[in-house]
């Protein structure tokens, strides 16, 4: 296969389910993605978003109502799961109790027929991968939900699919098992070198782990992109709100300059911010910027914004400063104590905001 | 202090007591029934000292033998026909999505549980003899007919509860596994549904065992089953040895029950 051809596509795939009576729900509304070989690519959006479904349309336990979903170029949508080189870990693990930890890690292995003896060696493979050696003939309901956790992976893995597909297969774990977890996940995935397709409502899990990110919403992608795009030059309000905290200023185009636009705020101050791609052009804007991205500067001394100091709040390891800015915004800025956060500063005065360069991005909506 | 504000059925007055009344009432009948199985005289209601004579009258009585033969076959028969008629029943009503007239389905599944025995007895006689004029076969084919089909809702709704309660994500998991859905039912749901079976088939098992009214409406000359056979006894000179029999019936449907219950009791 050539390099960089899309492992996975989808093609303006819809998913109508048909409820009681006239009650439709489009669960995927014209999708489009491509989802490149070898890449850790997550989807990522609060419940009922369409982020399963679209998985479940992968894993072929549901067909699409209409569209294509391509695996390296072949339209795979109307094949039954047991046709498709493609395995899940499920989000409640579904591993079979009737089975030893060997068994089920074998299961697909011997579905497809394969020689005893290749299954043997797969499976030792596979349990020193997910490091369960010692487990090999344990019951599935005698270890622990972090062990059966890996159990799971290993069983999706050992018939090398194509692609691997996860369904929140870590909310069931306590946090610090959650975090070796993610570090497990990323190793198995370039040790391995498939294809990973994550789904997750966990927007910290997915910055932490993916190559790309789908952020989804009511049966849409509204972007994809790396972590840091989706964190920084957020598109929409909606994916600006999901991940991470932000500000939101009102503002007017005053210009633009390639994909540079600078905006005219309430206040009458003029910044310059990104401008997302696909851009309509319209007049009134939104702009968000990151807390992180900004600094509180002297009275007096040159800055974008200016305000007054209204809270400071201690958090740790870092301090929120919340502001409200000439024209009536509010304003919050997170400073690291280790980079003198939290000092210097009292509520009531008039402080300066200082805007890192590219902190600024326009919204689309 | 936990406890405090709620009803607790146990703690009223005379609840002891109504409780083993109760036990009393159902269980005093049976006891006198298995007292007077040992009794050395020829009543069943005074009592002349111990005796295992009715055992011994009854284990070289040939009809005895002969009958319980035919109870045993045809239970094990039908139970067999209706557990595998009922895990077909139940994989398609709980497997397939639900369509219109689900609950109508399950109705008739479960109609035979409702419908008094006798109007099934009534109707399979009117049914058969027609039949038997037709063809002019009088074996034991109706008996295997009638028992089979009037246990199928017994073995159903064991079968049914298993297959509600198992995950469905096991079986989309074989399936994700390259199990093609004969193999997936093969090697994940059958394993899974294997005690909801055995339960079914002892509940038929049981349940045909036990059968009175059909069969005597439905049997041909010389058919009788263990029950239709005392029932006929009864109607001549009644000696302990119906008590030995009836003892033995008992013992015979409390293992079988106790069985039920421990293999429904291990289900994971």
């Amino acid at each position: 296969m050539a390099a960089g051809q899309s492992a996975i596509e989808a093609r303006g795939v819809t998913k109508v389910f048909q409820g009681a009576g006239q009650d439709a729900v489009k669960a995927l509304d014209n999708v489009f993605v491509s989802i490149r070989e070898n890449e850790f690519f997550t989807l990522l959006g609060p419940s009922g978003c369409g982020k399963t479904t679209l998985l479940r349309l992968i894993a072929g336990f549901d067909f699409p109502t209409e569209g294509e979903i391509l695996l390296h170029g072949q339209d795979i949508a109307p094949l039954p799961p047991f046709r498709r080189p493609v395995n899940t870990v499920f989000q409640s693990y579904a591993l079979f109790p009737h089975m030893t930890v060997g068994q089920n890690i074998g299961f697909g292995l011997e579905m497809l027929g394969r020689p005893k003896a290749e299954i043997e060696a797969r499976v030792n493979e596979m349990l020193k991968l997910v490091r369960m050696e010692e487990l090999r003939n344990r019951k599935t309901s005698q270890i622990s939900g972090g062990q059966q956790q890996r159990v799971a992976l290993a069983r999706a893995l050992a018939p090398a699919p194509k692609v691997l597909l996860l369904d929140e297969p870590l909310s069931a774990l306590d946090y610090k098992l959650r975090k070796d977890m993610q570090i497990e996940l990323k190793r198995l995935q370039h040790e391995t070198g498939i294809t990973f397709i994550f789904v997750t409502h966990d927007q910290e899990e997915a910055l932490t782990m993916s190559d790309r990110i789908a952020v989804m919403s009511k049966g849409k992608i509204l972007q994809i992109g790396s972590p840091r795009d989706i964190y920084d030059r957020p598109s929409e309000r909606f994916v600006a709100n999901f991940i991470g905290d932000t500000n939101f200023l009102e503002g007017e185009i005053a210009g633009t300059a390639g994909s540079e636009a600078k905006v005219k705020l309430a206040s009458g101050a003029v910044i310059s911010a990104g401008l997302p791609e696909g851009f309509s052009g319209k007049n009134r804007v939104t702009v968000v910027v990151r807390p992180e991205h900004a600094g509180l500067t002297a009275p007096g001394k040159k800055a974008d914004l200016s305000g007054k100091l209204e809270n400071i709040v201690y958090f740790g390891t870092d301090t929120h400063y919340h502001i409200m800015l000439d024209g009536g915004a509010s304003f919050m800025i997170r400073q690291q104590n280790s980079r003198g956060g939290g000092v210097g500063h009292a509520v009531g005065e008039a402080v300066g905001v200082m805007l890192e360069d590219h902190a600024a991005q326009v919204l689309k909506d | 202090m936990a406890n405090a504000g709620r009803f607790s059925i146990r703690r009223q007055t005379g609840f002891t007591l109504i409780a083993a009344f109760c036990f009393l009432w159902l269980y005093a009948p049976i006891a006198t029934l298995i007292f007077y199985s040992f009794n050395a005289g020829t009543s069943v209601a005074i009592w002349e000292g111990f005796s295992w004579r009715w055992y011994e009258a009854a284990w070289n009585n040939e009809q005895i033998k002969e009958v319980s033969l035919r109870s045993l076959l045809i239970a094990t028969v039908a139970a067999t026909v209706a557990t595998v008629a009922a895990t077909m029943a139940a994989l398609a009503t709980t497997r397939k999505k639900p369509f219109r007239g689900t609950t109508a389905v399950y109705a008739a599944i479960n109609a035979p549980l409702m419908v008094p025995e006798i109007v099934t007895a009534v109707a399979l006689l009117i049914t058969f003899a027609s039949i038997k004029v037709a063809t002019g076969y009088t074996g034991l084919g109706y008996l295997l007919a009638a028992h089979s089909a009037f246990c199928i809702p017994f073995a159903y709704l064991p079968v049914r509860a298993r297959l509600e309660s198992m995950d469905l994500t096991l079986e989309r998991a074989a399936a994700d596994l390259y199990a093609t859905p004969w193999n997936a039912f093969r090697y994940v749901t059958l394993p899974l549904l294997w005690p909801g079976i055995i339960a079914g088939f002892m509940l038929a098992f049981v349940i045909s065992l036990d059968d009175v009214v059909i069969t005597e409406f439905v049997k041909s000359a010389g058919q009788d089953t263990l029950p239709t056979y005392m029932l006929g006894q009864l109607r001549r000179q009644i000696t302990p040895e119906i008590n030995a029999i009836s003892t033995a019936f008992f013992l015979l449907s409390v293992l079988i029950v106790t069985l039920f219950f421990f293999l429904n009791r291990r289900k994971s």
